[in-house]
């Protein structure tokens, strides 16, 4: 696996803050901070290095599609003449960043295309999963299926982002023993075979979630996407103790069982997020391995980003692309394939902590899954912190019940019109009325989902579904419930406060205030990400 | 005799007057006169045109006049530059042929690290049939000559000596531009140069430089241009070069294909054995040119000012 130009990774490990340690590099949105810990009951949790990639990513895929894992025939077994094939492909919201060219899926549609080529098929259809994400625009979709398959298939309008409230293009499958609607892609449910392309950036991503939510609707969605499923998934980054994952599960079998052929490749990536050289590199290093160069780059960057309007911070930093490679790809039968996806993801994300803390902070950076090329407003902040990073964790949350969070970040109140409207109205709206999930679910949701302006702008233009800032405010449900107080430090104050938090200017001045509810001196874990790294608490 | 002949005729005299060294020895008798070794045609030394001074030179040539040119005169559309990204090392590089325009188009399309460690199979009885021609040819497009009218292994031994050395090759398969818009069957060159140095080779098919400078042209006209890059091909364990040629030329017949329609539809007939050829109908020169459709644009459709009734 080893390309042999740079040295064996090193595992991610916990170190202990003493007075020699130096300041830490918390991302805050599109810029930096050093934050000073305290010294001997402070810790910080380091990611491992990227792990190699495929010596030969083609060679891999092909080589996945002749041997599949699980109850699953060969691929070019599967494919004939006259048959209809739909492709589907995950969304905008992986990787993150967005990888360089040539994306991932690019490479393993340009493989199965290939073979279905060989065997005469010729109905084939092309889906990007989004679910109730925003449409992707032509350049995404370029960038993720390349230039060739799109030039292919969509001026025929073979290659197109799923509308899940195409009242016509949808179908309800069957009931899982637990009640849920299973909401389904009608083009797919109709397919002699779904071949479904994903890339596993975080362990929750794949397995039966790839096609029972990113092929479904607001009908579908709503039987996990709640309060009760999200609290009761501790966390939604491991599957065995996800009730999110449960309810996706239960709902593969249904779709499994309504005769939908299902021919699952997922891959993983490493964490090579900014990459062995260039101008983000450093970010990526431990502080005390920083060179000459790396802080003079840093303190150059620091100051032209602490200068830069947003906009144009913002722009900077959308055009990044991250240097992923390759690390693993299974195809084959969903659950035999996402078995073995897991580990490979745990293998380079995993990182062996030992008990609990006061307090957690974490720098939260300029992207989440649902701003790629957009504005991360303050929802998303949120649901970044309290909805991914509190979650990347097995075993226990890395800070105790009752404990606090502190993030950094600007959470400017700021929002992209075109990509989030409705999350616009839950902010001025909702939010200024109650914070609290179980209320927030109970009042408003409905209103917002069938509201028929946010499903003609999702249908039409470029915007989230109404429904889906919900589901980002349920995305923190469990952390919400879990922590005794959140705190963001160098946060607007108005936007913070209307989220329910409270703002600090500086992080003594955060650790201060949470000493108002974990009591003084406490224990404090930093969590380094990215590049990505998951907590295996013990 | 005239005055001239005859003072011309008086100075050789006064010449063969002078000895040796002033003019050559006589060749003793009885001793073989050396064989007069053609310095031109497949003989000629390039060597020089790929020392760094040369290379600097042909750097500046390659971007100071040939990119600028073609992007006005071949407005060039590069496709599939993403299938080179696992390559390293040498490359052969199997285009098909239409134009003089196609070796400066593809130099300035190939992407570095090969672009400028490049050398151009070039014919030997056409372009270093002179010394300026030749000495122009290898400077400016790093030409290096291989003999076409005669089967000799020097020019395969010279490249592959080249190739040992880190450079790639650039070379057009079909021995010549085509004489009449169709491409021509592919020689077995390329594929026996990968195979015997163990490289890659990668097809490429060049599209509408034959508008540019067809054969029998002296003046470029402008046209747009599509250079396709396909997968890097490798020769199989005991594959023949006659078996290799075959699927380089189908390769390159794909991309010809997937340029004029789409990647899905020339990979589906592909697969079908269904792909256009690039030779074109075995009929009669007039119903072959009738085939080429309107490529060169002389045909002229008068705009319809009124709709329909």
């Amino acid at each position: 696996m080893s390309n042999g130009q740079h040295p064996a990774p090193r595992p991610g490990f916990v170190l202990d803050v003493d007075r020699t340690t130096p300041p830490i590099l918390f991302h805050h949105g599109a810029g930096f901070r050093l934050e000073k810990l305290p010294a001997g009951r402070s810790r910080v949790i380091y990611p491992a290095e990227p792990l190699a990639g495929l010596d030969d990513p083609e060679g891999a895929i092909r080589d996945a599609l002749l041997n599949p894992l699980g109850d699953s025939a060969p691929l070019p077994a599967l494919l004939h003449p006259g048959m209809k094939l739909t492709i589907a492909f995950d969304d905008i919201s992986l990787p993150l960043p967005p990888m360089r060219r040539p994306d991932i899926r690019q490479r393993v549609i340009e493989a199965v295309l290939d073979l279905a080529a060989e065997a005469g098929v010729d109905d084939v259809h092309l889906i990007a999963a989004l679910a109730i994400h925003r449409r992707m625009t032509e350049d995404e979709l370029r960038h993720t299926v390349g230039d060739r398959v799109y030039d292919a298939f969509a001026p025929k309008g073979l290659l197109y982002n799923l509308d899940a409230e195409d009242p016509d293009g949808m179908v309800v499958l069957g009931e899982t023993p637990h009640g849920e609607d299973v909401h389904f892609c009608r083009r797919a449910a109709e397919s002699d075979l779904v071949v479904y392309v994903n890339i596993n950036l975080v362990s929750m991503d794949g397995g039966h979630k790839s096609t029972a939510t990113g092929l479904a609707g607001y009908t579908g969605l709503r039987h996990h996407h709640n309060v009760h499923t999200l609290r009761n998934s501790k966390s939604l980054m491991d599957r065995e103790n996800s009730a999110l994952h449960a309810s996706n599960w239960r709902m593969g079998s249904v779709i499994r069982d309504a005769g939908v052929k299902i021919f699952q490749i997922e891959t993983t990536v490493n964490n090579d997020t900014f990459g062995r050289d260039g101008p983000l590199a450093l970010l990526q290093k431990r502080e005390w391995e920083w060179t000459g160069r790396d802080r003079a780059q840093f303190l150059a960057m620091k100051t032209g980003l602490d200068v830069l309007p947003g906009t144009a911070r913002r722009k900077i930093f959308d055009g990044w692309r991250a240097p992923y490679q390759m690390t693993s790809v299974q195809a084959g039968e969903v659950e035999a394939v996402h078995e073995v996806t897991t580990a490979n993801v745990y293998a380079q994300q995993l990182v062996p902590v030992e008990g609990q803390t006061d307090i957690l902070t974490m720098g939260l950076p300029y992207i989440c899954p649902y701003n790629v090329n957009s504005i991360m407003n303050p929802i998303l902040v949120m649901c970044l912190g309290l909805g991914y990073f509190f979650n990347l964790y097995r075993g226990r949350p890395l800070v105790r019940e009752g404990g606090v969070v502190i993030m950094s970040h600007p959470t400017p109140w700021e929002f992209h019109p075109v990509h989030h409207p409705s999350y616009i109205d839950f902010f001025e709206q909702v939010l200024a009325d109650t914070t609290d999930p179980i209320e927030i679910e109970s009042r408003y949701e409905k209103q917002f989902a069938e509201d028929e302006w946010y499903i003609h702008l999702y249908r039409t233009s470029y915007a989230y579904h109404g429904v889906h800032p919900f589901y980002m405010w349920y995305w923190g449900s469990h952390a919400l419930e879990h922590l005794g107080r959140v705190i963001i430090v160098g946060g607007d104050p108005a936007a913070v406060r209307r989220l329910g938090f409270q703002a600090a200017s500086t992080l003594p001045d955060a650790l201060e205030m949470a000493s108002d509810v974990v009591g003084p001196q406490p224990t404090i874990t930093h969590m380094k990400n990215p590049p990505l790294l998951m907590a295996d608490v013990t | 005799m005239n005055a001239v002949s005859l003072q011309v005729a008086r100075s050789r005299t006064r010449l063969a007057r002078l000895g040796f060294p002033l003019r050559a020895a006589p060749i003793p008798q009885g001793v073989a006169p050396p064989t007069n070794r053609r310095s031109l045609g497949a003989n000629y030394d390039t060597e020089w045109a790929r020392r760094y001074p040369a290379r600097v030179a042909r750097a500046a040539i390659v971007e100071g006049v040939m990119r600028p040119v073609m992007a006005v005169i071949a407005d060039p559309t590069v496709v599939g530059l993403d299938r080179l990204d696992e390559v390293k090392g040498p490359i052969v590089f199997a285009a098909n042929h239409h134009s003089h325009a196609d070796t400066p188009l593809l130099m300035t399309s190939i992407p570095e690290p090969w672009r400028h460690q490049l050398v151009v199979a070039a014919a030997a009885d056409y372009f270093f049939a002179s010394r300026f021609g030749g000495a122009l040819s290898a400077l400016a497009i790093g030409a290096v000559p291989v003999d076409r009218t005669k089967v000799s292994r020097s020019s395969g031994d010279r490249i592959a000596e080249l190739i040992a050395g880190g450079w790639s090759l650039l070379i057009y398969p079909e021995g010549g531009r085509s004489p009449d818009g169709w491409g021509q069957e592919f020689r077995g060159g390329a594929a026996y140069l990968a195979i015997r140095c163990g490289i890659p080779v990668v097809p490429i098919h060049v599209a509408g430089t034959g508008q540019i400078l067809r054969k029998g042209r002296t003046l470029p006209r402008r046209s747009k241009t599509t250079v396709a890059f396909g997968t890097p091909m490798t020769a199989g364990s005991g594959e023949s070069a006659r078996a290799f040629n075959s699927r380089l030329e189908a390769a390159v017949t794909g991309l010809a294909d997937e340029t004029a329609t789409d990647w899905w539809v020339a990979r589906r007939r592909a697969f079908a054995g269904t792909s256009p050829g690039l030779t074109g109908p075995e009929v009669n020169a007039w119903r072959r040119a009738w085939a080429l459709g309107d490529q060169n644009g002389r045909t002229r459709r008068r705009r319809r000012r009124w709709p329909d009734l």
